[in-house]
């Protein structure tokens, strides 16, 4: 029995056979699908909106999609970098896994800077919560919720980041934290996944 | 502990970079919007497989856990199909007051 298997038998009294690694595991897939719900509800609800909305504006070119596509290239690279934190995990690199994580945290903390620009940027054309100047005003009261609550995410995503590099750190055994990596990857895989949602149906389409 | 198994990820890397290229192009296709609309949510659902399946490991875990993640977007596809009668709704009053309107505004 290794450290990660030790610790985990302290407080998990049986293991789950979905997640055999650990209970946290399965509680994190649970919790992704219930938010991925929220999401699902979100963009269900701009479609419905949208679709019954004579005047709609286009959102590719109201909005602009260069900076979004820069920040979906930004995303995905951080998914990169977090998987590559685990890889080295796994090789026993803690090291260079916590520079991962740091990586990937930085990541997160650009996009949201590039989404507090974009969102500034925006303002100052016309596009407000309650109205805009090329149609209906449910555009942007949308338009904010839907990114505002997907930022809302990345940020909470850098803050766990953050805290798993100092659990990384105070854990000598790399493969003990190896589960609580994993598990903070599935959280920021999930917002990269997310994302690639909105990206489409709130951007491109 | 065994090393665990990691798929190649900078190959997904790649492959989701050229699938977010190719997205950005077909918003230009000289096409009717309906097949780009669909070709966009081809795409993002292939580029969301792709990082749930490899990044987040649904390939090497339990059958079941993928019906669990699989489940929202089962409850989102309702959700459309269960919005849809209302919108419908919503826009035939919209376009009923818009025949109203012009005349009432002229006899003022």
């Amino acid at each position: 029995m290794n450290a990660a298997t030790a610790h985990g038998a302290a407080v998990e009294p049986a293991e789950t056979p979905l997640t055999p690694e650990s209970w946290g595991k399965l509680g994190m897939w649970i919790f992704l699908a219930g938010d991925a719900v929220g999401f699902g509800t979100l963009l269900a609800g701009y479609g419905a909106m949208r679709a019954t909305s004579a005047d709609w504006p286009n959102p590719y070119e109201v909005l602009g999609i260069n900076l979004t596509a820069l920040m979906t290239f930004l995303l995905i690279c951080s998914s990169v970098t977090m998987v590559k934190a685990l890889e080295w995990l796994s090789r026993g690199h803690r090291d260079k896994a916590k520079m991962f994580l740091a990586l990937t945290a930085t990541g997160g903390a650009i996009f949201v800077s590039l989404q507090a620009y974009e969102w500034t940027h925006l303002i100052h054309r016309g596009l407000h919560i309650n109205g805009n100047p090329w149609g209906a005003s449910l555009f942007g009261t949308s338009f904010f919720l839907v990114t505002g609550f997907h930022g809302l995410h990345v940020t909470a995503g850098v803050i766990y980041l953050l805290a798993t590099i100092g659990v990384v750190s105070r854990r000598p055994d790399p493969m003990a934290s190896y589960n609580f990596v994993e598990i903070t990857g599935l959280y920021w895989h999930f917002v990269d996944l997310v994302w690639i949602m909105v990206f489409t149906f709130m951007y491109l389409l | 502990m065994a090393e665990h198994k990691h798929p190649n990820y900078m190959a997904i890397f790649y492959y989701l970079a050229i699938l977010t290229a190719i997205e950005l192009g077909v918003i230009f296709l000289p096409i009717p919007k309906v097949y780009i609309a669909v070709l966009l949510c081809i795409f993002a659902i292939w580029k969301a497989a792709l990082v749930a399946m490899y990044f987040m490991h649904l390939k090497l875990e339990a059958r079941t856990l993928g019906l669990i993640a699989v489940t929202p977007l089962a409850i989102a596809t309702l959700l459309v199909f269960v919005l849809l009668p209302d919108g419908f709704a919503v826009a035939k009053k919209t376009s009923d007051e818009k025949k109203v309107v012009p005349p009432a505004a002229a006899k003022h």
